[in-house]
């Protein structure tokens, strides 16, 4: 790790995102020196005959948060859902190049895609808790392995709660339908959920944004306790919350990678003209 | 100029939308006095028959003959008096109407004649006689007339004391006629079907060849089989004609209006009332008794007169079959539609073709059900696991499975199509939750997207119970019948007889209505069983509608 020299903003007016967000004595990160999760490698995807990714190239670092930002449409949420294989269910998405990670391939022909989605997780815009208790939702993934000891269940139930800081809150009432939790409970229950079957690889797609202010906090505070166990993805279109939660940043345009870099050079001292107009707000 | 302002008032008001309001509002209207007032008249006039009617005597003109008559009014009818005159009697020139009167007189055994038009002309002054009854038979119908006696053994019992002996000789009898039926029905079925299964077993061995040594200890078997149950067929007849001479003790004595005697065995009499000397009370617990017997009982007299209970226990085993079948059926075949199966051309022929089938008429579905399920799938069973029967058919005849499976066919289409809804509805990204967590697609269908599109499935049983109960016309062909001879599910192994015929309400109300001896007697009937077959869907309905409530409730989204 390097020590933060040039974290003072490129230009006065660049600092409307990130001023006060960063700590004067938090480290710079440089991907080069990080343990590699993720890695894309020329990543072309087409819907039909329309591209909605354009050669992309990007390195994911172990046990940190990624976050992924642009204007709507410019494929941030796609090329998340690449690194689960979510597009396969699209019938019309063609995808070209590759996505390693820890060094294999995801499109190679034995990977057992089920078995790929346990060790890559992810959490919905939208809650999306299951039509069954909340000890069942979160118990879900671990059912899908085969897992039906009681006391088993019981014990992952309760830490992956607590991992998602949803366990005081229905510790009492595991047994309640989860349609009954507030909209910020459900997105923990999802977290917890996604928790629960121990993968390596969380990716949030844009969870917050049907979230109230108090829930999104927690739920930020969340992601900063998750990232020492787990390395996170994820797609937000709120830039103070980018900046506030993850170590790296990727600025995406019309489905090209235009920047990647440590999110706090990112914001205070972007490379590129594009990058600065998004995160200045004279976009568009 | 004052039209002006006139006519933009006009175009303000049509503007403001009230004329469609209004429009709209009185079509609602409409049709709610239209469900209103059918639900009343079949109300009304069916379960309004089982008051009990005052007993009129008067008296009768016919060719200047004056005589007698007791009975009870059940219509009236004012018909211009050349239409009289054309049928032969004679009505004054200045007269342009006249009214008439249609009489229920009961005794066929001794006038021959239930139902009689009577002219106003030629009725007498009407009297409601205290002592005037009414006693409901199993045979010949309704007698209407005075006590006289009770002939009990060697006792003739008179005056006071006649009434009340005589509900008590009812009642004893009425337990007497019970136990008979029961024999009758339960051990001599016993037997019967046992010996049936001897001749069967016989048959059995003559087509598998079977002779020689088994043949032989087999044959002693069944013969002391065939002993034992002759032996116990003596017993229960012993005991059935001790129930019958026990039967045969009371007769009432009966004068009609006229001042014939008649003599009415006890066995044959289901109740006797006067009618015109009940109070409210007395008059509410007749009403319940003849309901009781008309929902419990079974039918006599070619259906006109009796219970409906075979019919009602037929159409709810046949409908409760008929969701069995087509649940799991319409079920699967929507979830491969929906989910498995490639979006294009041929599946949208497909959806379209099952989606008309709902428009076929229901009599088509009949004849596909005769043709196809009974004599070519049930030929076939009988051929393979009945072949001693033949060639009496088992399978290969109309029955219960074949009409509950032509009606789960009928109503494919509304099971299907509302849960490929209900499949549609569920939101992607429940799915995706679970794909993501590492379920396949298997696994996400059956542990999420199916428990939650629960309700539009029940929905479809739902519409499929509605259209199913009230189905006749493919029935008629597939398993209906008029009167059967047992109910399909009893006390004797395998207690479902699923190739048993069975009587359903809608053909019960075809039968009753046109098909009756005595329409006269049947048309209250045919309202009070058509009453009895909405009820029964009703119940049906809410029964599956509060299930699918529950449903709903346990799986209610956030977004609902």
């Amino acid at each position: 790790m390097e020590t933060s020299a040039s974290n003072e903003p490129r230009g006065s007016d660049a600092g409307s995102v990130s001023s006060g967000l960063f700590d004067e004595n938090r480290q710079t990160l440089d991907i080069k020196r990080e343990k590699v999760c993720i890695e894309v490698r020329d990543l072309d995807l087409y819907y039909g005959n329309d591209q909605a990714l354009k050669n992309v190239n990007l390195k994911i670092a172990h046990n940190r948060v990624t976050a992924f930002i642009g204007p709507s449409g410019c494929g941030k949420s796609t090329l998340l859902r690449c690194f689960n294989r979510m597009n396969d269910l699209i019938d019309i998405c063609r995808i070209e190049g590759e996505i390693l990670i820890d060094g294999k391939n995801i499109h190679d022909r034995d990977v057992d895609v089920a078995e790929h989605r346990r060790r890559v997780g992810m959490v919905f815009q939208k809650p999306n808790p299951f039509p069954k208790s909340i000890f069942e939702n979160v118990a879900y993934g671990l059912r899908l392995q085969g897992v039906n000891d009681k006391r088993r269940l019981a014990e992952v139930v309760e830490r992956s709660l607590r991992a998602a800081a949803l366990w005081d809150e229905v510790k009492d009432r595991l047994d309640d339908n989860a349609f009954g939790l507030s909209g910020g409970q459900q997105q923990r229950l999802v977290i917890a959920r996604a928790v629960a079957i121990e993968p390596e690889v969380i990716l949030l797609d844009e969870p917050c944004s049907a979230l109230d202010p108090i829930s999104t906090a927690k739920v930020e505070e969340l992601i900063q306790e998750l990232k020492n166990d787990y390395t996170i993805v994820i797609v937000t279109h709120n830039m103070q919350q980018a900046a506030r939660v993850s170590d790296f940043t990727a600025y995406m345009y019309m489905g090209e990678l235009i920047e990647f870099d440590d999110t706090a050079r990112l914001f205070t001292n972007p490379r590129r003209k594009a990058t600065e107009d998004y995160i200045t707000g004279r976009y568009g | 100029m004052s039209k002006v302002p006139e006519t933009s008032s006009t175009r303000a008001w049509i503007k403001s939308g009230d004329p469609w309001i209004w429009m709209i509002g009185g079509g609602l209207a409409i049709s709610l006095i239209m469900v209103v007032g059918l639900f009343l008249l079949i109300a009304v006039r069916g379960f309004g028959h089982f008051w009990p009617a005052p007993l009129i005597q008067t008296s009768v003109s016919v060719d200047g003959e004056i005589r007698p008559v007791l009975g009870v009014q059940t219509d009236v009818e004012t018909l211009p008096a050349q239409r009289i005159r054309e049928a032969g009697t004679e009505i004054p020139d200045d007269q342009a109407l006249v009214t008439r009167y249609l009489f229920k007189l009961g005794n066929r055994d001794v006038t021959g004649r239930d139902f009689v038009w009577f002219l106003e002309s030629q009725l007498g002054e009407r009297s409601y006689p205290e002592d005037a009854m009414r006693v409901e038979r199993r045979e010949w119908g309704n007698f209407y007339g005075f006590p006289v006696a009770l002939e009990s053994g060697e006792r003739r019992i008179e005056g006071e004391a006649l009434w009340p002996a005589l509900q008590d000789a009812i009642r004893r009898s009425n337990e007497l006629h019970q136990r008979i039926r029961r024999l009758e029905k339960v051990d001599i079925g016993a037997i019967n079907s046992g010996i049936e299964k001897i001749r069967l077993e016989r048959r059995r061995m003559d087509l598998q060849g079977i002779d020689g040594a088994e043949r032989s200890a087999r044959e002693a078997d069944l013969e002391a089989r065939s002993e034992e149950l002759d032996r116990r067929f003596a017993d229960i007849r012993v005991e059935r004609n001790q129930l019958f001479e026990q039967n045969e003790r009371d007769t009432l004595i009966a004068r009609t209006a006229d001042g014939t005697e008649v003599r009415i065995p006890l066995a044959t009499v289901v109740m006797a009332s006067k009618n015109n000397a009940l109070g409210l009370p007395g008059k509410i617990a007749f009403y319940g008794h003849r309901i009781k017997d008309f929902l419990t009982g079974f039918p006599r007299e070619a259906n006109t007169e009796g219970g409906i209970f075979p019919a009602i226990f037929g159409t709810v085993v046949m409908v409760l079959i008929m969701s069995v079948l087509v649940t799991p059926f319409g079920v699967l075949a929507a979830i491969y539609l929906r989910e498995y199966a490639r979006q294009g051309t041929l599946l949208k022929i497909i959806r379209v073709s099952v989606y008309n089938l709902a428009g076929v008429p229901s009599i088509v579905f009949g004849v596909f059900g005769l043709g196809f399920f009974v004599y070519l799938l049930g030929g076939t069973i009988d051929d393979l696991f009945y072949p001693e029967r033949l060639p009496a058919p088992t399978f290969g005849t109309p029955g219960l499975f074949w009409a509950s499976l032509t009606l789960a066919l009928l109503t494919l289409p509304v099971v299907i199509v509302s849960t490929e809804e209900g499949l549609a509805r569920i939101p992607r990204t429940i799915r995706e939750g679970s794909l993501a967590l590492g379920a396949t697609k298997w696994e996400t269908l059956w542990k999420v997207v199916v428990p939650l599109s629960a309700p539009a499935m029940m929905t479809g049983l739902i519409l499929a119970v509605a259209r199913a109960a009230g189905e006749v016309a493919p029935l008629m062909l597939v398993g209906v019948v008029k009167l059967a001879p047992s109910l399909p599910v009893d006390g004797e192994f395998p207690y479902v007889h699923l190739e048993r015929k069975i009587m359903h309400l809608g053909f019960h109300i075809y039968d009753v209505g046109f098909q009756s001896p005595n329409v006269e007697a049947a048309r209250p009937l045919v309202y009070a069983t058509a009453l009895t077959l909405v009820l029964l869907i009703l119940i049906l309905n809410l029964t599956a509608i509060a299930i699918r409530n529950r449903l709903r409730e346990k799986y209610r989204a956030e977004s609902d």
